[in-house]
């Protein structure tokens, strides 16, 4: 017989996955994020003193990060496959669950044959209550890989900005901010442990906040600001909470520990199942609404567009490539928290994949009514975010991942080409101030299409490749021996692929009203400079390459030695992360969703070259949208073009203003609840308490808590004007005071002893 | 030799010395006074330590000579820019903090 007291203290040892051995650039990634933060001192006090108002600082310790970032990429590729040090162990309390064995016994198969093992190097930061706070840095797949994005995106955006806000009142203030936003965002692709990650997730919070307001003049640019702050500020209530709760759980699964921030201690636990299950999903759920805030899901996305007040450049790298994505990369981070706690695998419908799926909808929907060019790219960001939440939610890791990288460059394009177009005509107004600047800005126009394809996701450009895995990752293709993965999750296949066609179909809207037809502004818009120029075709050549370096498996495109290259080195096949399972790319949903999205391009298409630019010829002027279109003849599609003008009146609910939506039935109906029942019942309520609290303010207020009030005043008071007697400012006076105490307290020691 | 005999050495000169910290109104006497009752402190340092076989006693006793030293040179230094500054240091009249 097993002795059960003995078996619920047993300790066991827990492989975490990581070492602390490893090359040089492994153990010693702090330094990335060192250097720009170093940058940001210095401009700050000294940038205005520069030849170059401290950009030239900005630019050169940026591209060093971006060197140091390159030889840990390559350092990591060797370690991947030919590191075999010593793997860390975690000693923790064996507690027999029933089924939590055999979690951690199933192993790491699931197609990665050889385990990696990541870099984690710390300091302890400090100690207190026998807690050990860390800092340090977790070197592994993803961290590697998000180095890479941020500090390209980063060093581009650098250039870029030289010119875009070359005469600007604050341009110190601007790089200075600049360097802590990667120095902030580069620390949070390393954390070692979830308070690290906190820490700068607030402080990418901050930055953001200060890029958004940096024309603060004008009231609307600090309005937006404000509201992406205190947005963010709901989710991160969320995130505390959430990262508050592992450091508990994980403590009690820890024999001789209180509790610990460490990511890849959690990831392990949660992984190998030796958590409660019910924390978990808790824990799950209050990391989520940070995801939510931060990564612009529904319904806690209304700040993203509105952020678009920054200049441009900001919006590329902050609001489309990387701060966005914080939230998609802490619960990839986490990944062995949510897997297990929301029951990924072999389920068809969880909460993160239908947050991610409804914010895709939304998103893709929402820029179609976009007059702002730059807001059609917000909600488009929104759209892939949800893209990439939702891949998350069914358990397509990689293909999130993948998504995640691929995006950053060619949303970062089509970003700096807008800024690029909107620098040219001095407006953002699609409608009313574009049109026609094919002719006039053609390396704007052939990158800003090039990135366009990438993001309706046509192949071979990138975006195909990583929608396409994403498509199969839901495991709900269903035809010609299906895809596999971790579940059946059909509704999700069903709004990827709604959002590819709407996806392709907005972008033909928006590559139309800006780039064809006629010229519709004022003024004489002509090129951008190089500054502009060689960043913009740099990330559209990434944006059409970088699907290579995931090539699907089954297809046998490429020698198998160039498959998958990607997934092998980002996915992590070590004890902190879950054993998922990869789904096998299929030809016929390939085909589909490519037919899909042509079938999205020529709706629009169809539409914009064809008839609006007829009834243009026509009308002898350059139009917009056809004077007789479906929503001037449809009441039905007017109705749906409202709700969407209206943002599906989130901002309007968010500020209370219900009324402002009459327009529509749905709205109508709302307002006779709200005016009938909610408003009696709030005018009862008022009236209740207008009574209520005059018999409180005569009686209880007035009498008695004024007389306390007024009773205690008026005794501090005299006691004071007594008090102030003592203060004679004489020094002699206090000495004698001091010595008369000392005499009475001594008396009283010698009375007592 | 007993230790009463220094205890009660001490214990004038603290008398002594609080006298002239409370009654005397020139500064420079005062801080004189505060000398007096910290080499007080050094006696009953010095007497209990040699009673009492410990050299610890002793070290303090040398600390506070250190720290006095440098605290006379701090309260000097007031008296003379206060000297400079109202012509006189009659601590009577310096009572700017008054409440």
């Amino acid at each position: 017989m097993i002795d059960l007291l003995t078996m619920a203290v047993a300790t066991a040892d827990l492989p975490l996955g990581i070492t602390e051995g490893g090359s040089w650039f492994l153990r010693n990634a702090w330094l990335i994020p060192l250097l720009p933060a170093l940058s940001f001192v210095t401009i700050l006090f000294f940038g205005k003193r520069m030849p170059r108002g401290g950009s030239e600082l900005g630019i050169a310790v940026l591209g060093i990060a971006f060197i140091l970032s390159i030889l840990t990429a390559a350092a990591w590729v060797d370690h991947r496959d030919n590191y075999h040090g010593e793997e860390v162990h975690a000693s923790v309390v064996a507690v027999d669950h029933g089924e939590a064995g055999d979690h951690a016994e199933a192993g790491h198969g699931g197609g990665h044959a050889e385990p990696s093992l990541a870099v984690v190097s710390t300091v302890t930061w400090f100690q207190t209550g026998g807690v050990e706070f860390s800092v340090g840095t977790l070197v592994d797949g993803p961290a590697v890989m998000m180095l890479l994005v941020v500090t390209l995106v980063s060093l581009l955006v650098h250039i870029y900005s030289t010119e875009y806000v070359h005469d600007d009142r604050r341009y110190t203030h601007y790089f200075a901010f600049l360097s802590l936003f990667s120095a902030s965002m580069l620390m949070l692709v390393l954390s070692e442990n979830t308070l690290q990650l906190l820490t700068s997730w607030e402080l990418v919070g901050v930055c953001s906040f200060a890029l958004i307001g940096h024309w603060w003049e004008e009231k609307p640019n600090s309005d937006a600001a404000l509201k992406a702050f205190l947005t963010n500020r709901v989710g991160d209530m969320g995130l505390i909470v959430g990262v508050s709760i592992l450091f508990f759980i994980v403590g009690s699964a820890l024999p001789d520990r209180f509790g610990s921030f460490s990511i890849a201690e959690t990831n392990a636990l949660a992984a190998a199942g030796m958590l409660p299950h019910t924390a978990l999903l808790v824990a799950a759920c209050c990391l989520m609404a940070a995801v939510m805030s931060k990564s612009g899901q529904f319904f806690l996305h209304t700040w993203l567009p509105d952020a678009m007040a920054g200049p441009t450049p900001v919006s590329a790298l902050i609001h489309a490539a990387t701060m966005v994505v914080a939230g998609v990369f802490m619960i990839a981070r986490l990944y062995g928290v949510f897997f297990s706690g929301l029951s990924i695998g072999g389920s068809s419908i969880n909460l993160m994949a239908v947050v991610g799926g409804v914010t895709t909808l939304v998103g893709a929907s929402l820029a179609f009514v976009q007059r702002d060019i730059k807001k059609v790219l917000a909600y488009s960001t929104i759209s892939q975010l949800g893209y990439m939440v939702m891949a998350l939610g069914v358990g397509a890791w990689t293909a999130a991942m993948f998504h995640l990288f691929t995006h950053a460059f060619f949303k970062a394009c089509l970003f700096l080409g807008s800024g690029s177009a909107a620098h040219a005509v001095h407006s953002f107004d699609m409608k009313s101030d574009m049109g026609g600047l094919r002719k006039v800005m053609p390396h704007t126009y052939k990158t800003f299409v090039i990135g366009s394809i990438a993001l309706a996701g046509l192949p071979p450009f990138a975006g195909f490749w990583s929608k396409d895995e994403i498509l199969a990752g839901t495991g709900g293709w269903g035809l010609l021996g299906g895809t596999g993965g971790n579940g059946a999750y059909t509704l999700m296949l069903v709004m990827g692929m709604v959002t590819a066609a709407m996806t392709a179909a907005y972008m033909t809207r928006c590559v139309y009203l800006t780039f064809h037809g006629e010229y519709r502004g004022h003024g004489d818009p002509h090129e951008s400079g190089p500054r502009i120029i060689v960043p913009l075709w740099i990330l559209a050549s990434l944006a059409m390459v970088a699907g290579l370096l995931n090539l699907p498996s089954g297809f046998q495109l490429a020698p198998e030695s160039l498959q998958e290259r990607f997934g092998h080195f980002v996915e992590p096949v070590a004890g902190y992360f879950p054993t998922i399972t990869h789904a096998t790319p299929s030809w016929s949903l390939a085909i589909v969703s490519t037919l899909v999205v042509l079938a999205g391009v020529a709706v629009a298409g169809r539409y914009y070259f064809g008839r609006v630019e007829a009834a243009s010829a026509a009308a002898g002027q350059s139009l917009t949208e056809l004077p007789d279109g479906i929503t001037t003849r449809s009441a039905l599609a007017r109705r749906g073009h409202t709700l969407l003008s209206n943002k599906y009146y989130l901002d309007h609910l968010y500020t209370g203003i219900i009324a402002g939506g009459t327009k529509g039935p749905v709205a109508a109906a709302a307002y006779r609840v709200n005016q009938n029942v909610i408003d009696r019942t709030v005018d009862l309520a008022g009236e209740t308490a207008v009574s209520a609290g005059r018999f409180v303010y005569d009686k209880i207020d007035q009498v008695v808590v004024d007389g306390i009030v007024n009773a205690s005043g008026r005794v501090s008071s005299d006691t004071g004007e007594e008090l102030r007697k003592i203060q004679s400012g004489r020094v002699q006076d206090y000495a004698a005071i001091l010595f008369a105490a000392a005499t009475v307290l001594a008396g009283i020691l010698i009375v007592i002893v | 030799m007993y230790l009463n005999q220094f205890l009660l050495l001490s214990a004038a000169l603290f008398a002594i010395g609080v006298y002239g910290v409370l009654a005397r109104r020139n500064g420079v006497l005062v801080l004189m006074s505060i000398e007096l009752i910290l080499n007080a402190v050094n006696i009953n340092l010095v007497a209990f330590a040699a009673f009492g076989n410990q050299l610890a006693g002793e070290v303090f006793a040398l600390f506070v000579i250190a720290v006095a030293a440098a605290e006379v040179g701090v309260g000097l230094a007031m008296i003379l820019l206060l000297y400079r500054n109202r012509k006189s240091i009659d601590l009577t009249q310096i009572d700017l903090m008054r409440g």
